[in-house]
């Protein structure tokens, strides 16, 4: 119940920050707009982590390789808000981006086509995470791939990504990616009535994201998932069929990812191959540990108390977040095994 | 009583030149409720291994009514209605004892029908029932990782039992109970044969003596002595290779 109340104030605060932000300046309550920028982020990364933990706190997959589903529903808006800049491109070419302009393209590559289109963007922000993970997890579960080895593919697989997505031939804009977006659905970016409504989307999305994964966990399936990560041979003794339950949630999981990462692009105005490096999948499951796995208000309070230490931290030595989060990476799992949800529990009770 | 015989004629397993079983026969009626006896590495777990299809008879006969085990894989040999509760208990501590015997319940298993699933009147019938036959009842809402060693073995039989099981084999239950355990453990696997086979493997001859039927004893991959307690605890090749070393 503690648990509740605590997730239930969080979004009540943070559903304030826009509209604190409209106060004057002179306000104490007064908001800056780089607090609303930044938190609309947050929610994003709350909503991966709440991805994460659906794979790795209940069904036992550690993947080291959510950031690259994230990256890949980012990518996704991405090329739709490319699609949006039309002839206003630095070339001013009528139908090509300016990078395919500068890498000599003639006509648009057939995988950009449909990306006109909103909808479409945004549902291939969810089938191309489904569909790298269905094939990913497919091939890994089948062969009975868990633990260490598992997570050792996934972060291949991110990396893979990424050298991929450095490449200028592959038609996603090399190492500059995609950047000097215009608008999103007629609302031009970069106003503060847009901010606030990216935001609200994300939160809205979070709250929803918190809302299906809550029900799931609460099923039959999410109880099966529970027993996979504790012993998932016995499962199978069981008759249940360990391969399909585990890709159904790994699909699921990635599909959340990339709607996260399709909420944060537009918010942040660019995306480049570096969302794919590795170590922002481990920070993922810094926050995720941090907050408490296999809670899903832990993976929440999670991403923002992560991010909140290291916003703080970088303001005045960026050197020094790397040890921090080395140092988090180890002592979380042996002074804080449960996270901070563990705390919340010895201290308010069940 | 309807209901299967298991059946092993001539059975021998070989490991590397080493017989784990030697030429065993073994009979075991519909309903009964048998006691396996025999010193460390007398076989008990192999035959249990021959029987759900682990390992594969080197020679011999092994059937459940009219079917062949030495041609079936462990699930169908588990579909068949065999049900196996190893040494080591393993429930899922994280769920309640209920939420076990729930997920052992029969009932389709893909993600989907998990997903839509409902427990409806008849699921927790069966459920309140098993609960009462392993004396859990009371403890239905607690995590099963609160459960005492005894109480997870008796859960584990009861996740057992949830399958419906026609044969169900028992690898030496109470090992590490304390004797107020062991003696309702005994209670209940007198309780459970009957609608179905029981074999039980033990070391414990007090145990052995409590469940008060037949007692098979193993020496060497094959059958020593066979009948009552009282019978093989007096039977002299027992006494010599086993009772009174
Ligand atoms: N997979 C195996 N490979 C080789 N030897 C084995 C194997 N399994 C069992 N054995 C041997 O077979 C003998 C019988 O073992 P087991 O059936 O476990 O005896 P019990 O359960 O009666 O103590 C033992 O000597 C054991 O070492
Ligand atoms: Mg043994």
């Amino acid at each position: 119940m503690t648990r509740r109340l605590v997730l239930l104030a969080c979004v009540v605060l943070l559903a304030l920050i826009p509209i604190l932000n409209l106060l004057p300046d002179a306000s104490p309550f007064h908001v800056s707009d780089f607090i609303v920028s930044i938190c609309g982020k947050w929610i994003c990364y709350a909503i991966l982590a709440l991805a994460l933990d659906l794979a790795w706190g209940y069904a036992g997959i550690l993947s080291l390789g959510h950031g690259a589903f994230f990256a890949l529903g980012g990518y996704a808006i991405g090329m739709h808000l490319m699609r949006l800049i039309g002839p206003r491109g630095v070339y001013g070419h009528p139908i090509l981006p300016d990078f395919m302009v500068f890498l000599g393209y003639t006509e648009l590559p057939w995988y950009w086509l449909g990306f006109d289109w909103f909808i479409f963007a945004f549902a291939m922000a969810l089938v191309v995470p489904g569909l790298l993970a269905l094939v990913v997890g497919y091939l890994a579960f089948r062969s009975r791939i868990t633990g260490v080895y598992l997570s050792i593919i996934t972060q291949a697989l991110t990396y893979a990504l990424m050298l991929a997505f450095f490449r200028n031939d592959m038609g996603f804009g090399g190492n500059n990616g995609f950047t000097d977006f215009k608008e999103l659905l007629g609302m031009p970016l970069n106003t503060p009535a847009t901010r606030s409504v990216l935001f609200y989307a994300s939160l809205v999305v979070l709250v929803l994201a918190y809302l299906m994964c809550a029900a799931l966990t609460r099923t039959k399936f999410g109880r099966v998932l529970t027993a996979i990560r504790d012993a998932e041979s016995r499962v199978r003794f069981l008759g249940y069929d360990v391969t399909q339950h585990k890709l159904f949630v790994f699909v699921l999981s990635a599909m959340l990812a990339g709607v996260a990462g399709a909420l944060y692009v537009p918010q942040v105005g660019i995306i480049n191959p570096g969302e794919f490096s590795p170590g922002n999948s481990i920070e993922a499951v810094v926050w995720v540990a941090f907050g408490g796995r296999g809670t899903l208000v832990g993976a929440i309070l999670g991403a923002f108390s992560v991010n909140a230490i290291k916003t703080w931290l970088t303001s005045f030595a960026p050197d020094l977040w790397l040890i921090v989060l080395g140092c988090l990476f180890i002592a979380v799992p042996l002074l804080l095994p449960r996270g901070l949800i563990g705390l919340l529990r010895r201290g308010g009770g069940k | 009583m309807s209901g299967n015989s298991l059946y092993l004629d001539g059975v021998s397993v070989v490991f590397d030149g080493f017989q784990a079983l030697n030429n065993l026969s073994l009979v075991v009626e519909p309903g009964e409720l048998r006691a396996i006896i025999g010193p460390n590495g007398a076989g008990k777990t192999t035959m249990m291994d021959v029987i759900t299809g682990k390992t594969r008879p080197t020679k011999g006969t092994v059937r459940f009514g009219e079917s062949d085990l030495t041609r079936m894989d462990e699930a169908s040999i588990a579909m068949l209605g065999i049900g196996r509760k190893f040494q080591k208990p393993t429930v899922f501590d994280a769920l309640t004892v209920f939420e076990n015997l729930e997920l052992a319940l029969k009932a389709p298993r893909g993600p989907i029908p998990c997903l839509r699933w409902r427990l409806n009147g008849e699921a927790r019938t069966a459920i309140e029932r098993t609960l009462a036959e392993i004396g859990l009842t009371e403890r239905a809402r607690d995590r099963a990782g609160l459960l005492s060693h005894g109480q997870r073995q008796w859960l584990e039989i009861g996740m057992l039992l949830m399958q419906d099981p026609q044969l169900l084999l028992v690898d030496e239950p109470v090992a590490g109970m304390t004797d107020h355990e062991t003696e309702l453990t005994a209670t209940l696997l007198r309780g459970i044969a009957g609608a179905r086979s029981v074999v039980v493997v033990e070391h414990d001859l007090e145990f052995v003596r409590a469940l008060g039927h037949r007692v098979t004893v193993l020496h060497e991959g094959s059958v020593l002595s066979e009948g009552s307690i009282d019978h093989v605890q007096n039977d002299q090749r027992v006494i010599e290779v086993y009772l009174g070393r």
